[in-house]
């Protein structure tokens, strides 16, 4: 009996646990401090050094000696500890351990605040930062508070150019940037039951944005059939009944596109209300909408015709890349005039590559537009991959055709 | 826990970006992060964090897990954030890192005296005396010893 979370973290919501973690990760960006954090713990050995990941994705490949240097620290420690470790274009922390790696009603951390997507497998994986991850590598566990949950209902099935990431922002419009914190988010009913993993990997990835510290499907035939072709065995988790401190309901059928306009996440509005506006970068790619699907909706519009505006394109992993590269999906990318970069987070976090200029815009299909994250002075629209893909033909903010 | 200092009002929602940007993040010297803490948002602040209470508006220190935050704000002398609501992985990170933060809503004006005892559980300011929010007993435990890192030389 009880929520998703209350089942995996083994207590009752407001509970405080301590608990075994079953995967925990980091990248170049956390793992840095987490290893100093480490030294400093006064720490001799790696607590189970097969189950902690070292993904290298924030800034790839190095921008400067610095950012070198500190690199070759952390994958020289990382190998030498037997970590399993991903380099320079393996991609996204978050993508490759939802490339078969997370399983159902596993407990998963990572040092990132993102770590949330990994819920669209029925695990409870949150976000935490440097030194909690240390004390892991050190102990193998962490407390956890055991989050009241939300229920989010969904029914129906998009139509028109709608998709999961239309539906994302819109529920973190609907709920605010603080509306669920410390609480988890469940997507239940008849509407999540068919999306895609793909979808829901984008849903529970925006949940963050709203504050909670998951987002989260049911294990279902979609998820058991998607790590099948993984090669893992997984059983189905049925609903039990439970206590929802609060139920919302979205029919995706209403869902349409939305931009979120800077520099808030939540203060959303229609692509018509937006359209015109000039922008001077799109950019498709992060943990949010980097993966195939994405590139292979946005490569269908745009295919035989050119981007009006630069347009960067970053796929979410090497499998991504592969895949794209053997469907011709990337070549008519490329003929269409956008720049592909190497798989991992690209420009989102304004440290490397693609970074704006004072007062440019860029329309990316990420997950945060706050102030200056893509540069001093630019600002950031956020969107699905089809209103990036119309308005990267057009040069501004366009609604995207029914396909 | 006791301590005191004079109030630094800042807004909202301020996100972990505000705190410290991308562009500083690549360095293991603090330094850097103290020089440029809060830039974002307004430049003069970083020479005002000595001996300073943060007090914010709801969800401080949303979006991302970057711990440079909470260590930009420690190590440039801030005595304790007072806000409304804090983001979880921020409240962590902050309480890891020896960073006291007071969960309540104050009011007050820029540059006067708060105090607070989080032992007891209030927090003064212009003379008026709220109760907090307490800590659970574990992050007590680790606020007490400093953070996360001294916690764990001590519990080993």
């Amino acid at each position: 009996m009880g929520t998703l979370s209350e089942r995996i973290l083994g207590a009752s919501a407001g509970e405080y646990v301590d608990r075994a973690v079953d995967r925990a990760y980091v990248h170049d960006g956390t793992g840095v401090l987490t290893l100093e954090a480490w030294k400093s713990m006064g720490a001799k050995r790696i607590q189970g050094a097969a189950h902690l990941h070292v993904f290298f994705d924030h800034i790839v490949p190095a921008n400067n000696s610095t950012t070198a240097t500190l690199q070759h620290e952390l994958r020289a420690f990382a190998c030498g500890s037997f970590f399993r470790f991903s380099d320079i274009g393996g991609g996204i922390c978050h993508q490759l351990m939802s490339e078969g790696v997370v399983l159902p009603n596993e407990i998963i951390v990572g040092a990132d605040s993102h770590s949330c997507t990994l819920g669209a497998f029925g695990a409870f994986a949150t976000g935490i930062g440097a030194t909690d991850m240390a004390a892991i590598w050190m102990t193998g566990e962490t407390w956890f508070r055991v989050p009241e949950s939300i229920g989010i209902h969904l029914s129906g099935a998009f139509t028109g150019a709608a998709e999961a990431k239309d539906l994302a922002l819109t529920y973190v419009s609907r709920l605010g940037m603080d509306g669920t914190s410390y609480q988890s988010l469940e997507f239940i009913g008849k509407g999540a039951g068919v999306l895609p993993m793909d979808d829901r990997l984008t849903l529970c990835n925006l949940a963050v944005e709203t504050g909670a510290k998951a987002g989260m499907f049911y294990a279902d035939d979609i998820t058991v059939q998607y790590l099948a072709a993984a090669g893992h065995t997984v059983q189905t988790q049925e609903p039990e009944p439970c206590r929802y401190i609060r139920e919302i309901d979205f029919d995706l059928t209403d869902i349409v596109p939305v931009i979120a306009v800077p520099p808030r996440v939540d203060t959303v509005k229609t692509v018509p209300d937006l359209a015109g506006l000039p922008v001077d970068q799109v950019f498709v790619g992060t943990c949010t909408n980097g993966r195939y699907s994405d590139l292979a909706r946005f490569a269908r519009i745009v295919k035989g015709k050119k981007v009006a505006v630069r347009t960067i394109v970053v796929p979410a992993s090497r499998a991504v890349l592969d895949t794209a590269i053997r469907t011709g999906v990337l070549m008519d990318l490329v003929e269409a005039g956008c720049t592909i970069g190497t798989p991992g987070c690209g420009p989102c976090l304004g440290a490397h590559m693609g970074v704006l200029g004072e007062g440019e815009v860029c329309l990316s299909t990420a997950n945060r537009n706050f102030r200056n994250r893509m540069g001093v002075g630019g600002e950031i629209y956020l969107s699905s991959v089809a209103t990036a893909a119309a308005s990267a033909l057009e040069g501004e903010i366009t609604e995207p055709e029914v396909s | 826990m006791q301590g005191k200092g004079r109030a630094v009002c800042i807004g909202e929602d301020i996100d972990t970006d505000l705190v410290i940007a991308g562009r500083y993040l690549r360095t293991k010297d603090h330094s850097v992060w103290v020089a440029h803490v809060f830039e974002d948002l307004d430049p003069s602040l970083a020479s005002r964090m000595n001996g300073a209470v943060i007090v914010a508006g709801k969800n401080f220190g949303c979006g991302s897990s970057r711990e440079q935050a909470a260590i930009a704000i420690r190590e440039s002398g801030v005595v304790a954030v007072v806000a409304p609501s804090f983001a979880r992985i921020f409240f962590r990170n902050a309480i890891n890192v020896g960073l006291p933060l007071i969960e309540c809503d104050i009011i007050c004006t820029e540059g006067s005296p708060v105090t607070f005892d989080l032992t007891e559980g209030w927090v003064e300011a212009e003379k008026k005396k709220y109760p907090t929010r307490p800590l659970s007993a574990k992050m007590q435990e680790i606020l007490t010893a400093g953070g996360l890192v001294n916690y764990r030389r001590t519990h080993e």
